[in-house]
């Protein structure tokens, strides 16, 4: 802190990245575009959270039955971890727009958002597997010898075991995905980079950037707090006391 | 061998993992109501026995019946098959995000489609009779070992069973809670459920069991009453496990 603020150049810094009044000016229409940034991410997190769980569900189908599925769940999780997300949105974004097939959607919004639930259900349907794999079998055995049949053998014992399990990792890639909705500004949708970006280049100081970034970690933090009380919480009613 | 009012026959069962042999041939049966110990060294294929009748593994070949159905043919749905077959582990095996409550009424609920006021009600009875009424709502966590088994009892019997397997229940249990546990299994003997109990407790299985069979090399090689096996063993191998046994201060 005392670096930087005692550095040469800092005088030029504090007025083009801290400037009060511009701070102020810009706020209240980067708050307003961030909101899309807030739409954006509910609702690729929904979805993603079922569509991501889904996948995972598939790739530990046993058996030579379900080969053919196993072998799809993983050609598109490696797919779209692969592929950079910024081409996934660009190729989403601009290539199906521009088909114009009939019945779907034109809006280069809706093609973003899909970009973003495609590629961070890849890592997310990987988070999933790993808390799924990491449950004992012996759960399943307890489930299955008591009559539950496969699917509700998952769904009341293994799934909501992993689940715990795995929240730190699930906010991770939240969080990833909360700060990478910012890139759906490449397609021109106004959120609150794009806007930073505009404000910028009508005033020539870097403020609004600097209001932009403050208003991603304020959504973050408080998430990340939610979360370690939801872990601790879950903790405290499952074990008894002792090692903290 | 006559399967008629039999509640488990075993014929013939080869079950092994790669080439590990652990079953060569292992024929059985249990009569209604008739407790059957088997005991035998680690990797005499107790656990894998158990499992198998379940169809928790899959059998190579021989044949299964379980009261009068043949549940290794094909076709069987062994969700059905399981709800009338209670198994408890030897680690217990309770569901740790679950109250004590939720593990029992779960299965009951979703694989009987009980209400769940009836699944509740059938499971306050349960632990009632065990002494578990206060530990309705703790988690697994939260329980003695001896009490966690008895919640995985009272589990496998909310499905109201008419058979059970005990795979080692009290193998991981300190020993002064073994007694709470063994004697909640006295008495589901005490009133007729047919058990079939893989243990280490020598001096329970004398008590409890109709019928001991010693398993060695993947085979029962010696079968009897209790005063038989314990008694007078006439296999060398079981003279020699029994001595061991003796020797070890467990019987």
């Amino acid at each position: 802190m005392l670096v930087v603020v005692n550095a040469a150049g800092w005088p030029d810094v504090k007025q083009a990245f801290f400037d009060r009044d511009l701070f102020q000016e810009s706020f209240p229409d980067i708050a307003r575009a961030f909101l899309l940034n807030v739409k954006i991410f509910l609702i690729a997190e929904a979805v993603i959270l079922v569509f991501a769980l889904f996948i995972a569900v598939l790739r530990g189908l046993p058996g030579p039955v379900f080969f053919p599925v196993r072998v799809l769940a993983t050609i598109y999780a490696d797919l779209f971890r692969g592929i950079p997300t910024i081409l996934v949105i660009y190729i989403l974004g601009f290539g199906v727009t521009a088909l114009q097939l009939p019945g779907v959607p034109v809006s280069e919004l809706f093609w973003g958002t899909v970009a973003l639930v495609l590629v961070y259900s890849a890592y997310v349907s990987e988070v999933y597997r790993a808390g799924i794999e990491s449950v004992h079998p012996s759960q399943e055995a307890a489930a299955r010898s008591l009559g539950l049949n496969r699917f509700q053998a998952l769904r009341h014992v293994i799934i909501p075991q992993a689940v715990r399990r795995i929240v730190p990792p699930l906010l991770n890639d939240f969080i990833g995905l909360q700060k990478d909705t910012a890139l759906v500004a490449l397609l021109g949708v106004v959120e609150a980079f794009r806007q930073s970006q505009i404000d910028v280049s009508a005033t020539f100081n870097y403020t609004p950037y600097i209001c932009t970034a403050i208003l991603f970690v304020a959504i973050t933090v408080p998430l990340a707090r939610f979360t370690d009380w939801l872990v601790a919480r879950d903790r405290r009613r499952q074990l008894a006391g002792g090692l903290r | 061998m006559s399967d008629n009012g039999a509640a488990l026959v075993l014929e013939d069962v080869h079950k092994s993992f790669a080439k590990l042999q652990v079953l060569s041939g292992i024929d059985l049966v249990l009569a209604e109501h008739e407790v059957v110990c088997l005991i035998g060294a680690s990797g005499s294929g107790k656990s894998t026995l158990l499992r198998c009748v379940n169809l928790l593994e899959p059998i190579d070949s021989g044949r299964i019946v379980v009261h009068g159905e043949d549940v290794t043919a094909a076709g069987v749905n062994v969700n059905e098959l399981r709800r009338g077959i209670g198994i408890v582990f030897q680690s217990f095996n309770l569901f740790p995000h679950m109250s004590v409550l939720e593990n029992i009424t779960l299965a009951p609920r979703k694989a009987l489609g009980l209400p769940k006021a009836d699944a509740r009600a059938r499971a306050d009875d349960l632990l009632a009779r065990f002494g578990l009424a206060d530990k309705r709502d703790e988690y697994p966590d939260r329980l003695s070992g001896g009490q966690q088994q008895r919640v995985a009892i009272v589990r496998a019997l909310a499905m109201q069973p008419g058979l059970m397997l005990l795979d080692e229940v009290t193998s991981a249990l300190d020993p002064e809670l073994v007694a709470e546990v063994l004697s909640v299994i006295r008495e589901l003997a005490a009133e007729g459920m047919t058990m079939l109990i893989a243990t280490h407790e020598m001096g329970f299985a004398r008590d409890v069991a109709n019928r001991v069979c010693f398993l060695d090399a993947g085979v029962i090689l010696e079968e009897g009453t209790p005063e038989e096996i314990f008694g007078a063993p006439r296999e060398p191998r079981t003279q020699q496990f029994l001595q061991r046994i003796v020797e070890a201060g467990r019987l």
